[in-house]
C-alpha cells in the first residue's frame, strides 16, 4: 500500500548544521571569519595579499585557501608574508562546504587569531549554495568580467554582506556600465555595502580595511 | 558539479524518514526547487541511480517541482516573474524589489510502501 510521508526539510540541512557549529566555535574563540567568493581571476588572492599588506596591528589574521586542483600557489604567497595559512584541495569539487572548513580550522593557531579569511573556489554558482559557518560573505567582482554578472549569476549576489568591485583602475579601458551593474546589484541585495578598489594601485583599500577593523574585536 | 553532494544530502534525508516510517521501499521523492537554485535534474537523477544502489530507495523516481522566481515591487507592490533577465518593476520602474518565490530548495515528501 503506497503512502505519502510529508517531510519538508531543507536539502542543505546536513551542511548547514555543521556550518552553525563552526560559527559558534569561531565566535567563542573571538574570531570573525569571512567567506571570500568570486569568479576565477577576479583577484581573490591579490585582495587577500593587499589586505595583509596594510593590516592594522590589532588584527591577527589566518587564511584558508580553497582550490580545486592540488596546488599551493595561493597559500605559498600568503605563507611568504608570515601569515598562518591552510590549503584545502577539494579534489575537483567546485566549492568549499562546511565540513571542509571544519576539518581545516584545527590546522590554524586559533588561540592567536581574531580574523580568518577563507578564499573559496573560483566560481559564481556553487559556493552560493554552501554555507561555511563564517560571519560574513564577501563577493569580489572585477571590471574585466563585465557589467552583466548580477543578471547572469543572481543567486551569489543575494547572499553576500559586502561587494568588492576590483580592478577599478581598468575602467577607462573597458566598456563597463557601472549604473547597469549597480542597478542589478541593488535589485538583488538592496543597500549592499560596496567598495570600489584596485589591488594594483591600492585605491579604495583603506575603506575596506576600516570596515574590516570595525568587525574584528 | 555540486549535484553529487546535494544528491548525497537527499539520500540521507530520504533514508532517515523511510526508516522512521518503517518503509519497505521508497517509490518517489518529491523535491521543490526554485528557479534561483542551480540544480540540474538529470544530473541529480544520474548520481541518485549510483549512490542509492542497494538501499530501499534504489529504484525511486525523483520528482522535481520547479518554482518560477517572482518579484514584488517594494514601491507599488506589483508582482512579476523574473523571466529570463532581472528587470526593474515593469509597472513603476523601481529597482527596489524583493524575491517572493524562486529560492525554494527542499525535500517535500516521499512516497513509500
Amino acid at each position: 500500500m503506497k503512502q505519502n510521508v510529508q517531510i519538508i526539510q531543507n536539502i542543505m540541512n546536513a551542511n548547514d548544521t555543521v556550518a552553525a557549529k563552526t560559527n559558534q566555535r569561531l565566535s567563542e574563540n573571538g574570531i570573525f571569519a569571512i567567506n571570500i567568493m568570486a569568479s576565477p581571476g577576479a583577484g581573490k588572492t591579490s585582495f587577500i595579499l593587499k589586505t595583509i599588506e596594510s593590516l592594522p596591528e590589532s588584527i591577527h589574521l589566518g587564511v584558508i585557501e580553497g582550490d580545486t586542483a592540488p596546488v599551493t600557489i595561493d597559500s605559498d604567497k600568503v605563507k611568504d608574508l608570515g601569515i598562518p595559512v591552510v590549503q584545502i584541495n577539494t579534489g575537483g569539487a567546485c566549492h568549499l562546504d562546511a565540513p571542509m572548513l571544519d576539518n581545516a580550522l584545527p590546522h590554524l593557531p586559533l588561540d592567536e587569531l581574531n580574523l580568518i579569511l577563507v578564499e573559496n573556489v573560483g566560481n559564481l554558482v556553487c559556493p552560493a549554495a554552501f554555507k561555511l559557518g563564517t560571519h560574513a560573505s564577501v563577493l569580489i567582482a572585477s571590471i574585466p568580467e563585465g557589467d552583466d554578472k548580477p543578471y547572469k549569476y543572481p543567486n551569489i549576489y543575494r547572499g553576500i554582506d559586502v561587494l568588492i568591485i576590483n580592478k577599478i583602475d581598468l575602467r577607462p579601458y573597458l566598456d563597463f556600465r557601472m549604473d547597469y551593474f549597480r542597478q542589478g546589484v541593488e535589485m538583488l541585495n538592496p543597500g549592499l555595502v560596496t567598495f570600489e578598489v584596485s589591488c594594483k594601485t591600492g585605491e579604495g583599500i583603506d575603506a575596506w580595511l576600516n570596515w574590516l577593523a570595525s568587525k574584528v574585536s | 558539479m555540486h549535484e553529487l553532494s546535494i544528491t548525497e544530502n537527499i539520500l540521507e534525508i530520504v533514508l532517515k524518514h523511510a526508516k522512521d516510517s518503517e518503509a519497505k521501499e521508497v517509490k518517489t521523492i518529491h523535491l521543490v526547487i526554485g528557479q534561483l537554485s542551480s540544480v540540474i535534474d538529470d544530473c541529480v537523477q544520474f548520481y541518485w541511480d549510483i549512490i542509492s544502489k542497494d538501499t530501499i530507495a534504489e529504484h525511486a523516481t525523483l520528482n522535481f517541482k520547479r518554482v518560477e522566481a517572482r518579484l514584488e515591487c517594494q514601491e507599488c507592490h506589483h508582482h512579476y516573474d523574473l523571466g529570463k533577465e532581472l528587470q526593474p518593476c515593469p509597472n513603476c520602474g523601481s529597482s527596489h524589489v524583493k524575491f517572493i518565490a524562486g529560492t525554494e530548495f527542499y525535500l517535500e515528501s516521499i512516497d513509500i510502501t
